[in-house]
């Protein structure tokens, strides 16, 4: 029987990642209205990803690895995983950093958020041996985007910081509703056995706390109809 | 047409943060290539997901796991094999069936192997490595109610083309129906053309917990 650690081969795990940012095309990456701030981490580390894609700059990757190598293996190890497979799957997820980081464009979204995808689909590829189904940009039956006008958008990292900040707004209990969601995978029925709550109230609950979050990337994240 | 009847928000969260079956996931994410506005919300939530992580409790990691991802760098890379999509006609009227459920098909609704289902209805079930979900496609004649419509558990509907009325709702192509077996309804096509959808169904059994998903898909029991 293959044992889970055969997931994790580069070259499986290379050609099953999802092409989930293809549709911010290399070259992206130049600075923008919505550019990062110079002082944050989001704007250091967006600085970084630049400085690989431009000229595979190892000493800015190094300092990236430092700040997210380990937030990224604790994602990676609260799904139960062993500390092993965390390893593995985190340094894969580097790896994958280095090599898309020309598709990284600061002005749509966070190093976090880009980063977060990124560990998300190898985790969804790698432990569950699932595919993860995503929607193709390029696909002719996609129905686009209405025209925006650019300027009114705001992504990237001021979105990062107001919802870093609206994050630290929340109660105990909301946060404990996203690390279940977000970090230990829980399905809504799942969370709803764990914390002794209707399932009808887990749900509302989530979508409490999300408009709540939501209402703080208003500006960049318009609301639908 | 504008799609009116939107994804709830906690099933976007949950597709955001990886923790849906795979048939939720299909159904999600035909929805969003219809739906640029749950495509916005969508980005939302996968900010949510880069907030979390940022804000993760830093652990150790190996001394030497730089070195060993610098290393695994310097190698070439192994070409990046694109995921197989389902080849399109490109010249002609978009597609029906979006991606990724074309991918799963294998091609457009006319390459469907559809199975009869009395009433002269029409299904044909997608097939699924994760098996806590059944996905079928649907083709229900125009003015026929939807057969086979006892559910157990949550059922999410996406139509694809024609439309699907239910009570006063009148849904067409992108529109999402969610319902849970709190619901009673009795769905059917509107008059004068077919109605194609896809709906998923949790499946009869439906393993919870990591350790039985883990030895469901090694065991594929």
């Amino acid at each position: 029987m293959s044992s889970v650690a055969d997931a994790f081969l580069p070259s499986r795990t290379e050609s099953r990642l999802r092409p989930a940012f293809r549709r911010f095309p290399p070259g992206a990456v130049a600075v923008t209205s919505a550019s990062p701030e110079p002082g944050t981490i989001a704007g250091k580390m967006a600085g970084h990803l630049a400085a690989i894609a431009s000229s595979g700059d190892r000493a800015a990757f190094a300092e990236l690895f430092r700040y997210y190598a380990p937030r990224v293996k604790s994602y990676l190890q609260r799904l139960g995983g062993d500390p092993a497979t965390a390893e593995e799957v985190m340094q894969e997820a580097m790896v994958q950093v280095w090599r898309k980081a020309g598709l990284f464009d600061p002005a749509k979204s966070s190093p976090s958020t880009w980063i977060f995808a990124i560990a998300r689909n190898l985790r969804i590829d790698a432990l569950r041996r699932d595919r993860r189904p995503e929607y193709d940009p390029d696909d002719p039956a996609l129905v686009p985007e209405p025209d925006r006008p650019p300027d009114t958008v705001l992504e990237g990292q001021q979105a990062a910081a107001r919802l870093a900040e609206a994050m630290a707004g929340l109660t105990a209990a909301e946060r404990n509703l996203l690390t279940l969601t977000y970090y230990e995978e829980k399905s809504h029925s799942m969370i709803s056995a764990e914390l002794g709550l209707p399932l009808g109230t887990v749900k509302s609950r989530l979508r409490l706390t999300f408009a709540k979050l939501r209402g703080a990337l208003a500006e960049s994240f318009g609301d639908r109809p | 047409m504008t799609v009116r009847h939107h994804i709830a928000d906690e099933l976007l969260v949950a597709y955001e943060a990886g923790s849906l079956s795979e048939g939720e996931n299909i159904a999600v994410a035909t929805h969003l290539a219809l739906c640029p506005h749950c495509r916005v919300a969508a980005r939302a939530a996968t900010a949510v997901g880069g907030a979390m992580l940022e804000g993760a409790e830093p652990i150790p990691i190996r001394p030497d796991a730089l070195d060993r991802v610098l290393d695994r760098i310097a190698a070439p890379p192994v070409a990046d094999r694109p995921r197989q999509r389902a080849a399109v006609e490109t010249a002609g009227a978009p597609p029906i069936l979006p991606e990724p459920l074309r991918s799963y098909v294998g091609g457009d609704i006319d390459r469907v192997p559809w199975r009869r289902l009395g009433l002269k209805a029409r299904h044909y079930r997608i097939p699924l490595s994760d098996r806590t979900t059944v996905a079928r496609l649907l083709c229900i004649p125009a003015g026929q109610p939807v057969p086979m419509h006892g559910h157990r558990g949550l059922e999410l509907t996406v139509v694809l083309s024609g439309t699907l009325v239910d009570g006063h709702d009148r849904l067409g192509r992108g529109d999402v129906e969610q319902t849970d077996e709190s619901v009673e309804h009795q769905p059917r096509a509107g008059e004068g053309e077919d109605c194609i959808c896809l709906a998923v169904t949790d499946a009869p059994l439906r393993f919870k917990g990591l350790v039985a998903r883990l030895a469901q898909n090694f065991l594929r029991i």
